[in-house]
């Protein structure tokens, strides 16, 4: 993998969670991975946006204050969290019977790697050492066949400096061909059958910026913007 | 029909060397504590855990890895998040040490297992996995223009579960989270072992709200609630 550096100041985690909300319409049932992910929560408060975790629970709550904290009440990062008007209960199994079945309407997850196909790279880092069959797998897998909506919110590099938008995922595989939109902290890039569709770049970066920290070519949209909150 | 045990001792008692063991929870949620710590003072060994997560949120079942019990974990979110946490925890370091054998499978896979071992099913075709290295060894097939994977039933000797509330011929009633594997592990165990906050008689429960069965339940004992705070940091 080629090396670049990491020479652009993009969006916080935060704002890439705003965005990432903005593109959620009302009406919809959503499914939101760790790390970034978990943050669109904290943008779609009073919004007609249904969050699920995975362990059981439709229409999660925000996080829970110290007072409110019920042991028995967390979401899928094992975070407290509280319920809301309307907020049922189900078993594991009943949660990705829904996730396979297609009643998510988009799952919002991290990844390591997203290649120019959407295939996506996001439970095991090698880095890490461990045998290429075990790791985290949790529910990634599921939620990237599952949803019919997938969209990444991911660091555009690595702290190394390394693409994590790429030709070819190198890391282990968690669905092909799966992704439809990836936000990252300096662009908004859209997955077509004709290949990546650089739609938005962070404020002060050009296309050609974005262009050099992604290893496939992007093709510039017409309607290219700034990202807009 | 009364399937109480006098404690949580009692009701492990028999598991034998080389068994299977499921255990629910969703990290700390509907994790059945007082059962896991009374099969590490049982000593058996060579047994395989049936378990979403080795370590994560679920501390107790360290010991049972510290203890040398655990020949092999069949899992879907075994480790710890952080890389520094996972290199010091008991289950990374026997896996590393080819001490512990694993399986991991994508979560709602490792759920359909049990799931379908509790229903008289022998396997099923999901889409999850095709593509990556979950399909290596497996039959794959194609249903229309989608791609499937052949999964196979899991069927543990024993189940460890947990419910808020029980009675005596095993109804369980779960409480919000706190649900996620329990009625599937009950109802795929040879052996179902329910640890139950609130014992009640019967007619204790409200018979709609019951989310377990008591036909997947052979023995239940009261355990006193686990006070906790949930987190895998």
């Amino acid at each position: 993998m080629a090396e670049t550096k990491k020479k652009f100041k993009g969006l916080s985690r935060e704002l890439m969670a705003l965005r990432v909300a903005n593109e959620l319409e009302d009406g919809t049932y959503v499914n939101l991975g760790i790390g970034i992910p978990t943050l669109v929560s904290d943008w779609i408060e009073g919004r007609d946006i249904i969050l699920q975790a995975e362990l059981g629970m439709l229409n999660t709550g925000p996080l829970a204050s110290q007072s409110e904290v019920e042991q028995d009440l967390i979401n899928a990062s094992c975070q407290p969290v509280t319920e809301l008007p309307g907020s049922c209960y189900f078993s594991e199994n009943e949660s990705f019977a829904m996730i396979r079945g297609g009643y998510m309407d988009v799952a919002v997850l991290g990844a390591l790697q997203v290649s120019e196909k959407g295939d996506l790279a996001g439970w095991q880092n090698p880095g890490r050492g461990l045998p290429e069959d075990i790791g985290n797998i949790g529910g990634s897998m599921d939620l990237a066949v599952g949803a019919r909506k997938v969209i990444i919110a991911m660091m555009h590099i690595t702290n190394d400096g390394e693409y994590k938008i790429v030709k070819q995922c190198s890391y282990p595989l968690t669905a092909q061909g799966v992704v439809d939109l990836i936000v990252t902290d300096l662009a908004v890039i859209e997955v077509t059958p004709k290949g990546l569709l650089l739609r938005e770049v962070a404020s002060g970066l050009t296309a050609e910026d974005v262009q050099s920290v992604t290893e496939p070519k992007l093709i510039i949209s017409p309607d290219l913007t700034e990202i807009q909150f | 029909m009364n399937k109480v045990y006098p404690g949580v001792d009692e009701a492990v008692a028999d598991i034998p060397d080389g068994a299977s063991v499921a255990i629910s929870g969703f990290f700390t949620a509907g994790t059945p504590i007082p059962l896991i710590k009374a099969l590490a003072k049982q000593g058996a060994k060579d047994l395989t855990i049936i378990c979403m997560q080795m370590g994560p949120g679920n501390e107790d079942i360290n010991q049972l890895v510290i203890n040398k019990q655990v020949k092999k974990a069949i899992c879907n979110y075994p480790f710890y998040r952080s890389a520094s946490r996972g290199a010091n925890s008991p289950t990374e370091q026997a896996v590393r040490a080819g001490e512990l054998e694993m399986e991991v499978y994508p979560m709602g896979t490792f759920t359909e297992k049990l799931r379908a071992a509790g229903a008289g099913i022998a396997a099923f075709y999901t889409p999850t996995g095709v593509g990556t290295v979950v399909e290596e060894g497996k039959e794959k097939r194609k249903f229309g223009n989608k791609e499937y994977l052949l999964e196979l039933a899991l069927k543990p000797d024993y189940a460890f579960v947990y419910a808020y509330k029980g009675d005596t011929m095993g109804n369980l009633t779960c409480h919000l989270t706190a649900r996620n594997y329990n009625p599937e592990m009950a109802a795929a165990g040879k052996i179902t072992i329910a640890a139950v906050e609130n014992l009640v008689a019967p007619g204790g429960l409200d018979g709609d709200m019951v989310h377990i069965p008591g036909v997947y339940v052979q023995r239940v004992v009261k355990v006193d609630r686990p006070e906790y705070f949930p987190t895998i940091d």
